[in-house]
């Protein structure tokens, strides 16, 4: 099971890095967004799986009786999720005004904080 | 489940965060109020000093201490472990942070308050101080997160085109690396089934001989110098650093940086102790890399913003420099360089603004005659350009002295060379800024010179004032270094032996 969900996560990898390498804003932020969910299930697996057995402990006892399901992943992967959603939805307004402001969404114009003309120093004194 | 309520001393290890996030929400509730804004935050940021020299004091005393939340025993609660490390990084930053929110009283206008500068400010404190005293893994990321949300919020305050333009690519660059950090995160929580630091620790040797720990340790190598901006992915400081209000990019250039440097050496030494020597080389040569690109860019660039900025990535690579070499002289090194580099280069920044008041421009061609115009001005420019580069009687010399012996005792002679070489370019750039805008005297800005409206006097008068305040923090480091030293050394030895924070987090006999 852990072995299948390996090669989802890799190909969640595959492909979020493969959106993130285009110049376009937009692709960028959609390999961040797979990327994101990549983890979220990495994170899953690491956990290791374990159907249908819910890490609830019986009454009188301290500890669970036999193997249960992890519960922990959960909760990293609910914050990981809130905080990369918010994130996300930062970004897309981020990039949405850098569109309107700049006039292009492609990286190799996004020339304004650092002017391709922007001559040396002085050289003389 | 741990019965006994918390003490109250013990409340002091979360004082750092929890004044700035209850301040900050304060602050959101009256936005309405910008009257307000300034003095909230003023105050926040003296009590979280406050409260800063007052942990300090207790973990050099008394080695680490730990504070558990929520009744749950480690490793199954959340600690908060604070260590000399943390508790003098917490520190400085603080420092810094007061010194820069009192320049920003009169710096930041009404519209740049009702937006929000304040209470961004005080987050991204909490955040950057909650890195530096947390002892979980998967907290250190969700710090990390809530002060890059709140540096987003400043990086745009303001909406200009560059500021758009720059922090899209801080922002999307930031949270690659951060994700990146969740990635070694959530494996290590699959290798060792804890996230607790200092349970990690005390694990380090029971992994599974078939882990890839040395892949792991790459990881976090990989994401914490993207957040550090290490070579070669140090691309969107430069690129992001230069755009919003000085204020802004002192806070940036002083404090992320180093959460970056911090968390290197949290996971490098008190976790991946073994993997970090076989990592060396590459350290070594990312840390030799990093020194002389920043210092090389530095010597590139007319704008004086950009010049600070390129010098912040060449004073990462000094610090590297220590983690590569990993013995207690070098370490501690590394340590008391990144103090001294918080308070230095946020100083250098907030110059820059100064010299844009008096001169009318951030740029080299136009600045000039500013040592007519403000001979004190000068003297702080020289005093701060001496500390940047490394030279007496500035904070740099010190730790680049321990951290030049540190190299030439472990015979890496080509870290040593790098170390001095990039402190000689950080000299010739400064000196080229000092030469032109201080004491050149023949082009348009002499004339060109905005008149000083009163209140831009005041602001003047007050950033001087604030500049002071950091100028004399640094020759007091370079003049009497022993205390900084000592602490620095505290702090090495107790990050290279780790039995005292793992105790601290795990009393022997169960304790609690």
């Amino acid at each position: 099971m852990e072995s299948v969900f390996a090669i989802l996560v890799g190909l969640f990898f595959a492909a979020g890095i493969y959106l993130m390498l285009s110049r376009h804003i937009i692709r960028i932020l959609l390999g961040v967004s797979l990327f994101g969910n990549a983890v979220n299930l990495l994170i899953f697996t690491n956990g290791r799986l374990m159907r249908e057995i819910p890490p609830v402990i019986a009454e009188g006892l301290d500890v669970p009786a036999g193997a249960v399901a992890n519960p922990l992943p959960q909760a990293l992967i609910l914050t990981a999720i809130v905080i990369s959603f918010s994130f996300f939805a930062f970004l897309l307004v981020l990039a949405y005004r850098a569109y309107q402001e700049i006039g292009t969404d492609d990286t190799d114009g996004m020339r304004i904080a650092e002017p391709a003309d922007d001559g040396l120093p002085p050289m003389g004194y | 489940m741990i019965a006994a309520p918390v003490t109250a001393a013990d409340w002091l290890v979360v004082a750092p965060v929890l004044v700035p996030i209850v301040c900050g929400a304060i602050l959101l509730m009256i936005r309405h109020n910008v009257r307000w804004h300034a003095l909230v935050a003023v105050a926040a940021l003296l009590a979280m000093a406050a409260a800063n020299v007052a942990l300090l004091t207790r973990v050099l005393g008394e080695g680490p201490v730990s504070m558990t939340m929520g009744s749950w025993l480690p490793p199954f609660g959340i600690s908060f472990t604070v260590d000399a490390l943390g508790a003098m990084f917490s520190l400085t930053a603080s420092f810094v942070a007061l010194a820069c929110c009192a320049y920003s009283v009169l710096d930041i206008d009404v519209t740049g308050r009702r937006y929000g500068f304040y209470p961004f400010l005080l987050l991204m404190m909490a955040g950057v101080s909650g890195a530096f005293l947390t002892g979980d893994m998967f907290n250190l990321y969700v710090w990390f997160e809530v002060f890059l949300i709140s540096s987003f919020g400043l990086l745009i305050l303001g909406s200009e085109k560059p500021q758009i333009d720059g922090a899209t690519k801080y922002a999307i660059l930031n949270l690659v690396g951060t994700t990146l950090f969740l990635i070694a995160t959530g494996y290590l929580y699959g290798t060792f089934g804890t996230l607790n630091m200092a349970d990690l620790a005390a694990r380090v040797g029971q992994a599974d001989a078939a882990a890839p720990l040395t892949t792991l340790a790459s990881l976090f190598l990989l994401a914490f110098c993207m957040k550090a901006a290490a070579f070669p992915v140090n691309f969107w400081l430069p690129a992001s650093y230069h755009t919003p209000p000085v204020i802004t990019g002192a806070l940036f250039g002083g404090l992320l940086t180093k959460v970056g440097i911090y968390a290197l050496l949290r996971t490098m030494l008190t976790i991946f102790a073994v993997e970090r020597a076989e990592l060396a080389g590459v350290i070594g040569w990312i840390a030799a890399a990093t020194m002389l690109v920043g210092a090389l860019g530095a010597l590139a660039q007319s704008d004086i913003r950009r010049i600070s900025g390129f010098l912040v990535i060449s004073g990462v690579g000094v610090m590297l420099a220590g983690i590569a070499l990993g013995t207690e002289r070098g370490l501690s090194g590394t340590i008391f360089y990144a103090v001294h580099s918080m308070v230095s280069l946020s100083a250098l920044y907030l110059l820059g603004g100064l010299m844009r008041q008096r001169g009318g421009s951030f740029s080299l061609h136009s600045l000039s005659g500013l040592y007519t115009a403000s001979p004190f001005l000068t003297l702080l420019a020289m005093v701060i350009s001496l500390a940047v580069a490394g030279l007496p009687p500035g904070s740099g010399l010190w730790p680049k002295v321990m951290l030049v012996k540190a190299a030439l005792d472990g015979g890496a002679w080509p870290l040593a060379m790098a170390v001095l070489l990039s402190g000689f370019l950080a000299t010739i750039a400064l000196g080229r800024v000092f030469i032109l805008a201080f004491w050149r005297t023949d082009t348009v800005a002499a004339g060109g010179r905005p008149a000083d409206a009163p209140a831009q006097a005041a602001a003047s008068r007050l950033g001087v004032a604030t500049i002071t305040l950091l100028a004399l923090a640094m020759v007091g480091m370079g003049v009497m270094p022993e205390p900084f030293v000592r602490a620095a050394t505290a702090a090495a030895s107790g990050l290279i032996d780790t039995s005292a924070y793992v105790q601290a987090v795990f009393p022997p006999g169960g304790g609690q």
